[in-house]
């Protein structure tokens, strides 16, 4: 994230100099006609106009509001399209784009004044792989197991909980797989803990695809009591072993 | 040698006398674990009377300074196979006569009756004599009927090989089976093998060991997780589980060739599998369609036919050997696990236990039994150890056989249909014991660190 910061600053300190430099732009032109001789005693009448753009830098697929006064004018032509005379309007550019307003007063002199939108490449959406060790910590952060009762496989509300929140984190990161491991206690019988932690591993599975994670990044692998997360034979640590482990995926 | 020879490769051997007072001292700790381990009569696991046999030591007929080591352990062996055939109660040697028969020759009418009479009271008799001539261990032995004044004879067996105390031990082996056979024990067990799954070696891997718990050696180097090791029936191949490729898969490995043979993977869990008894199908247990289903697939491979369209798990077939017609197995599918029996295409399936948390099925050889282990009380998570139980299949009634307050699972028919092997003890540190099915003569097989689930051979 902090790359994609800097970015954003140098776009709008690109964008500050743009604006000065239309500032520029928008200094009265000299007429290129002589004055009209038609009031005496005044100063000559000339037509003036302004636009702006806000902002004046943008990503592709954003847009801007232009916006132009102008005086003394009878017509306004924006990019050769005439508007009113004072107006704004949203555009959205697909790339770096001048605006240039031409004025005419009755006298057919004229005035301008110009607003470059620069368009960017939007960035890259959001790495899920901004470093491994990151990911690891966010994942180990986010992405909670899931706990059963004494020889079921169904899921309790607070392993639903869990995996609404672990659907979330995979959903917001696509390219991310997991292995969901089947886990049981000692104290049933080995094959069966087998087969039971196999369910437990497709129950778990199963509901992230109902939250609608995609089931071709989730493979499921069932460890019966082979890998216990707690080694002590009572019931807090049994506990402990009963569960599915959401494991990032190679 | 004579007789078939069991394929177990060559393996170390542990010396017998050592060997004979480990088993013993920890044969006792077990009785004294085991106060209860007893059989009810209501099913015909009971054996008949056991006839009384006295084994005297054989005769050494060489000078060969190797003979008598060799006698002590061929004769330990023997004695141990005939006392753990629970066929036969083995006569105190201290009320033996002196002098024992080297030759038929030497059995005549006055010292028939020595051996028939009290004190030693003996009905059968087996002596013989060993030597060593050369690079040959020679071994004669004789079983005789002492009950009558001649003695009348019943068999005579000659065996020769190398003269070690391994090929002692195997003579002892078929010597102790030829026996039981001739007395109406059906196929022995003294060379049979049990494999099994230990961690001694860091990880879990399939082992083997003969039946007593001697030569234990390790058959798999996978580095892995390996489960549910089931031998052929033919003894050459060993189907088992192992996490090697990730999720565990069916690996199927040639004793013989000491290689793997190709065998397919499936999606999701596959486990236990089970050899048909002729040794040409598998049926196995797999959550490839998402849910535990039982299958049977060619034992060379090919496509899976599923036999159970339950929701639930299924796992844990096991063939009746009789038949190759039914199979009975485990299924949750209506809550905790029970074993079940259907056809062997997946028809007629009924379930037998009717309640608590029922697992591991074993079938007897000769079709009538089931051992399995069973957590009889409710099957909540406080409802006591688990203890193996035998279901005569005809009546449906049910015997215990262990009552040791251990957790006991994984029991596993030996080929006479007598013996059963399990696990008993923490399930961090399980041990292997044998048992015959009345309940007497418990073994412990094994010391070293967890040995679980173990397989017996059909032969």
């Amino acid at each position: 994230m902090r790359y994609v910061n800097a970015s954003q600053f140098r776009l709008i300190l690109a964008g500050t100099v743009l604006t000065l430099a239309v500032g520029c732009h928008k200094k009265p032109q000299p007429p290129i006609l002589p004055p009209a001789p038609a009031t005496p005693a005044g100063p000559a009448i000339v037509p003036t106009v302004t636009i702006q753009a806000n902002p004046t830098a943008i990503q592709r697929g954003q847009s801007t509001l232009l916006s132009w006064n102008s005086e003394h004018a009878v017509t306004l032509e924006l990019n050769g399209r005439r508007v009113n005379l004072t107006g704004s309007q949203q555009v959205a550019p697909q790339e770096s784009t001048d605006y240039t307003a031409l004025v005419r007063d009755s006298n057919g002199a004229t005035a301008n004044a110009s607003v470059r939108v620069t368009v960017t490449e939007p960035p890259a959406p959001v790495s899920p792989h901004p470093t491994s060790e990151d990911l690891g910590q966010s994942f180990d952060t986010n992405v909670k197991d899931v706990f059963f009762d004494y020889d079921q496989s169904g899921l309790r509300a607070d392993g639903e909980a869990a995996l609404r929140q672990d659907a979330d984190y995979l959903k917001a990161h696509p390219n991310l797989s997991i292995v969901i491991e089947g886990h049981c206690d000692e104290r049933g019988s080995a094959e069966y803990n087998i087969a039971l932690g196999d369910r437990r591993a497709n129950a778990v599975r199963d509901y992230l695809v109902q939250l609608g994670v995609d089931g071709s990044r989730v493979k499921t692998v069932s460890y019966g009591k082979e890998k216990p997360f707690c080694a002590e034979s009572n019931e807090e640590c049994w506990q402990q072993n009963r569960r599915a482990h959401l494991a990032r995926g190679q | 040698m004579n007789g078939p020879i069991p394929c177990p490769p060559p393996l170390p051997l542990v010396p017998t006398p050592a060997r004979l007072r480990r088993r013993l001292a920890t044969g006792l700790l077990f009785l004294l674990a085991l106060p209860l381990l007893h059989a009810q009569a209501n099913i015909s696991i009971r054996s008949s009377k056991k006839l009384r046999l006295a084994l005297p030591e054989f005769a050494l007929t060489s000078g060969d300074p190797a003979a008598a080591s060799l006698e002590r352990a061929f004769h330990d062996v023997l004695h141990n196979d005939l006392d753990q055939s629970g066929l036969v109660a083995m006569v105190s040697p201290s009320t033996y006569p002196l002098e024992s028969p080297a030759k038929p020759a030497a059995l005549d009418q006055a010292k028939v009756a020595g051996w028939a009479n009290p004190p030693t009271s003996a009905e059968r008799l087996v002596f013989g004599n060993l030597r060593v001539n050369g690079n040959v261990l020679q071994v004669e032995g004789y079983l005789y009927d002492v009950t009558q004044p001649s003695a009348a004879f019943l068999l005579g067996k000659r065996y020769a090989d190398q003269p070690t105390e391994a090929a002692a031990r195997v003579m002892a082996h078929q010597f102790a089976d030829a026996i039981i056979e001739k007395l109406g024990g059906g196929p022995g067990i003294a060379s049979s093998r049990i494999v099994f799954i230990s961690n001694r070696s860091g990880s879990k891997e399939v082992w083997g060991m003969d039946y007593d718990g001697a030569n234990q050696q390790q058959i798999t180097t996978l580095a892995s997780i390996a489960y549910s090791p089931r031998l052929s029936p033919d003894g050459t191949k060993l189907a088992f589980i192992s996490y090697v490729s990730g999720t565990p898969q069916i690996k199927i490995y040639d004793l013989l060739t000491r290689h793997y043979l190709p065998f397919p993977e499936f999606a999701g869990t596959n486990i236990t599998p089970a050899w048909s008894p002729d040794g040409r199908k598998l049926a196995f247990a797999s959550s490839m369609s998402g849910d535990m289903e039982l299958y049977v697939i060619d034992a060379t491979g090919g496509t899976p036919r599923r036999l159970t369209f339950s929701k639930g798990n299924d796992l844990a077939p096991v063939w009746n050997p009789k038949t190759g017609a039914q199979i009975a197995f485990v299924s949750d599918r209506t809550g905790s696990p029970q074993i079940y029996v259907m056809d062997a295409d997946g028809t007629n399936q009924q379930r037998l236990t009717t309640g608590g948390y029922a697992v591991s099925p074993s079938w007897s050889p000769n079709g009538q039994l089931l051992a399995f282990s069973w957590r009889r009380m409710g099957g909540g998570e406080n409802s006591g150890e688990f203890d193996i139980y035998f279901m005569e299949l005809a009546s449906r009634n049910i015997e215990q056989l262990t009552h040791n307050g251990l957790r006991n699972d994984y029991p596993s028919w030996a080929p006479d249909g007598r013996h059963v092997v399990f696990q008993s003890g923490s399930p961090s540190r399980p041990q292997l014991f044998t048992v015959t099915a009345d309940g007497s003569n418990p073994t412990r097989l094994t010391n070293t660190a967890a040995n679980e689930m173990p397989n017996w051979s059909f032969h």
